[in-house]
């Protein structure tokens, strides 16, 4: 650990928070039945990318502040599982959001390395 | 202002995470690390949300800077799917299985565990 990785961790994480929240507020509904889009988006884009940044190899550097910092950040699990639990009563919905994000997320990573394995 | 909120807690949820990466399992094949903050956060996040948000004072400001974007950023979908695939990818087929499972229905069941009903939310 060197504090230039520290320091690019939290930058990354700064701004990758920030973007979610941005998404989330935008793409997310209100109401309780409904599928959130935001969170849905924002984990299907960051495995796209993280899969992309893993496969271009860049410096640990980058993989730090763009990988860890901003990608981990702007994806999340915890939103993800706790919109799953509101959505237990509606079973279509909480099955269809389940699907989409595990399944789009795999499909999304090796997508992301696939291309990016590509451009090299 | 709340941007601000969100992007620091933000900043310091994923220190957390990468601290904690640093220090557990560092040489293991089995993402033991990711798996414990996704793990972690889901229950914290359920437990705050359902039971010390109702009963605290924080201003809607800072419970969303604390949910959102603390635990939001200490757990990670990304890290999730890139592991899994690159212990697909090793051969180590077996492990992905797993460790997608513990993820799934661990996260399911965190988030579960943590919510306390008694609570009307």
């Amino acid at each position: 650990m060197s504090i230039t990785y520290v320091v690019a961790v939290c930058i990354g994480g700064y701004l990758g928070a920030i973007s979610r929240y941005s998404i989330a507020q935008k793409l997310n509904q209100r109401v309780n039945d409904s599928i959130p889009y935001g969170t849905l988006a924002v984990n299907l884009i960051g495995s796209f990318f993280l899969g992309f940044i893993v496969s271009i190899g860049l410096d640990k550097m980058y993989i730090m502040l763009l990988g860890t910092g901003f990608l981990g950040a702007f994806t999340t699990f915890s939103t993800f599982n706790n919109e799953l639990r509101k959505l237990q009563q509606y079973k279509k919905k909480w099955l269809l959001y389940f699907t989409f994000t595990y399944v789009g997320g795999l499909c999304c990573v090796f997508f992301g390395f696939f291309i990016g394995s590509r451009i090299i | 202002m709340i941007f601000l909120y969100i992007g620091i807690a933000g900043a310091l949820g994923a220190l957390c995470r990468y601290l904690i990466g640093l220090i557990l399992f560092t040489y293991a094949v089995f993402p033991f690390s990711t798996l414990a903050v996704n793990l972690i956060g889901c229950y914290t996040l359920a437990f705050l949300s359902s039971s010390l948000f109702q009963k605290s004072k924080l201003s809607s400001e800072m419970k969303s800077a604390i949910a959102s974007g603390f635990l939001g950023s200490f757990t990670t979908f990304s890290a999730f799917s890139l592991e899994t695939m690159q212990l697909y990818q090793s051969g180590e087929v077996l492990y992905a299985c797993i460790y997608s499972a513990f993820s799934m229905i661990g996260g399911i069941m965190m988030s579960n565990l943590g919510w306390k009903n008694e609570v009307k939310a």
